[in-house]
């Protein structure tokens, strides 16, 4: 899931000083878990926009903003609201902001856009409330050899290879609290008896395979 | 030369110093003239804790030429692959033969936590490449032209973490990845260095063991705070305490003179780091009988 969270209100007002109307979209899926972009927040949003003299054209939630044809769909649905207004607030990660832009300019009712959220990380909802990072989009997947624990984005430092000299106690140098990624592989590999996973030496990253933006066709 | 030395077979004896905040060097070149004669070679530290500092290249030249033979230590933290072997190779055509790899710290501890983190390659990685370096050839496989550099490569351990056995897991990699020789992380405590040299005394690779010169009971319990395996033991804390403030060089003199005979048969060299107090790294030889 994407993690976000909302910006300051403050912030979001002023990008729309110059903006009288604005159409709000949700998310139904990461936005509304993480609480910033499901209906109670579009219509809170609505609220508090209208207590700042701003007028709120309409408001959808779309499930996702990050599938064009969904965006499509429920902007033809509400094209008056959406012709007639200045702008769009998107309560989204920062995919959903764009995808909501781009398919809108797909069937011309191109508007600007503003995003509501910052997008923090992809993660797991340990439980309601709680987000942890675990995965780095790296592109080239390494949970075999690590015992299913991303030295990548769960070690602070990224290394392949082993614990850095900061690791102390399982913990990470970068903050005590943290479990360092390294310590939780080690007793991972020892208690199914591959050690011998960690003493093979990992090649560095090719990140050439990571030249953004990237795109991924189905079949070719 | 640190190589020869140490091949010799003699208990070998390097020292450190960290570059100025700024472009005052007088400091540290007078520093480096107490070591002449008196060490093996000198470390020069790469942004230590990740503080903005002038570069450890720079230093290292200036160390050669005012003839002490530097061992230029250079972290993962803040260059990407091309400008880590393209410094190693300018080490090179610099007069610096003797490389320390090793990760570097988090930004986040320095004193710019905004900066962004390369580590575009580990410490086993970056060995791997000097090694590749060395046979003529850059970390793409790509050819070098002329003769290939040659160093004397290092790496660190840290005898003191909790649990050991990754450490050492780790220290077996970068011995395959080609490091001569390692210095370790500061040890106040012998018989548990003791306990890590039996643990590695397969690996056949020279360990000098580490040591820093306290300065007072303050700098011990901030250490075993936040410096990960290090532990200074209460006894030497209290022998810090009990001193007066004007007596406490020859106090830090004295326990790491202690600390090295204690040492000594255990391993192959000691790596002093005076953090500063490199003027007393003559009299800790002299104390230690080095």
């Amino acid at each position: 899931m994407i993690i976000m969270e909302q910006k300051p209100f403050e912030e979001i007002l002023s990008f729309l000083k110059d903006e009288k109307s604005i159409f709000i979209v949700g998310c139904a899926q990461c936005a509304t878990v993480c609480k910033v972009g499901g209906e109670e927040e579009v219509k809170a949003m609505k609220d508090k926009l209208e207590s700042q003299g701003k007028k709120v054209s309409g408001w959808v939630v779309i499930d996702p903003a990050c599938q064009s044809v969904e965006v499509k769909k429920n902007f033809q649905a509400n094209k008056d609201k959406i012709t007639s207004t200045d702008a769009i607030l998107v309560m989204a990660c920062g995919n959903g902001v764009q995808s909501v832009k781009d398919s809108a300019e797909r069937i011309k009712m191109e508007k600007p856009v503003h995003p509501a959220c910052n997008t923090l990380f992809l993660g797991e909802v340990v439980r309601a409330g709680y987000f942890e990072e675990k995965c780095s989009l790296c592109g080239d997947c390494l949970l075999e050899v690590t015992g299913g624990i991303c030295p990548v984005t769960r070690c602070s430092k990224g290394l392949l290879n082993g614990p850095c000299g900061g690791s102390s106690e399982g913990k990470c140098e970068v903050d005590p609290e943290r479990d360092c990624a390294w310590a939780l592989i080690y007793e991972e590999l020892k208690k199914r008896r591959k050690l011998d996973r960690m003493k093979a030496i990992q090649p560095a990253k090719d990140h050439s395979k990571l030249i953004k933006p990237r795109t991924l066709t189905l079949g070719s | 030369m640190l190589f020869e030395a140490l091949k010799s077979g003699k208990f070998v004896v390097t020292s450190e110093i960290g570059p100025p905040k700024g472009v005052e060097m007088r400091e540290i070149l007078s520093e480096a003239e107490f070591f002449k004669g008196k060490v093996e070679a000198v470390n020069v530290t790469d942004l230590q804790s990740s503080v903005m500092k002038l570069g450890s290249l720079a230093t290292c030249r200036l160390l050669v030429e005012s003839g002490v033979e530097p061992v230029f230590q250079i972290t993962c933290r803040d260059r990407n692959r091309l400008a880590l072997q393209s410094d190693i190779l300018s080490a090179y055509v610099l007069g610096i033969r003797n490389l320390l790899i090793l990760t570097g710290d988090h930004p986040k501890l320095g004193d710019d936590p905004a900066a962004k983190p390369v580590f575009d390659l580990d410490s086993v990685q970056l060995l791997e490449a000097v090694k590749k370096l060395q046979e003529g050839e850059d970390m793409a496989g790509n050819k070098l032209e002329g003769e290939p550099p040659k160093f004397f490569m290092g790496a660190v351990v840290n005898p003191g973490a909790d649990p050991i056995e990754p450490q050492i897991i780790k220290m077996e990699k970068k011995i395959k990845a080609g490091a001569q020789f390692f210095q370790s992380q500061a040890v106040y405590e012998p018989e548990k260095f003791a306990q890590f040299m039996k643990k590695v005394k397969g690996f056949d690779v020279p360990v000098l063991v580490g040591i820093v010169l306290l300065k007072s009971a303050g700098m011990a319990r901030y250490m075993n705070k936040n410096v990960s395996g290090v532990y200074v033991p209460d006894p030497l804390i209290e022998e810090m305490e009990k001193v007066e403030k004007e007596k406490r060089g020859e106090k830090s003199i004295e326990i790491a003179a202690r600390l090295i005979r204690e040492l000594k048969g255990l391993c192959q060299g000691v790596h002093i780091m005076p953090l500063g107090w490199g003027n007393k790294v003559p009299k800790v030889l002299e104390a230690a009988g080095l």
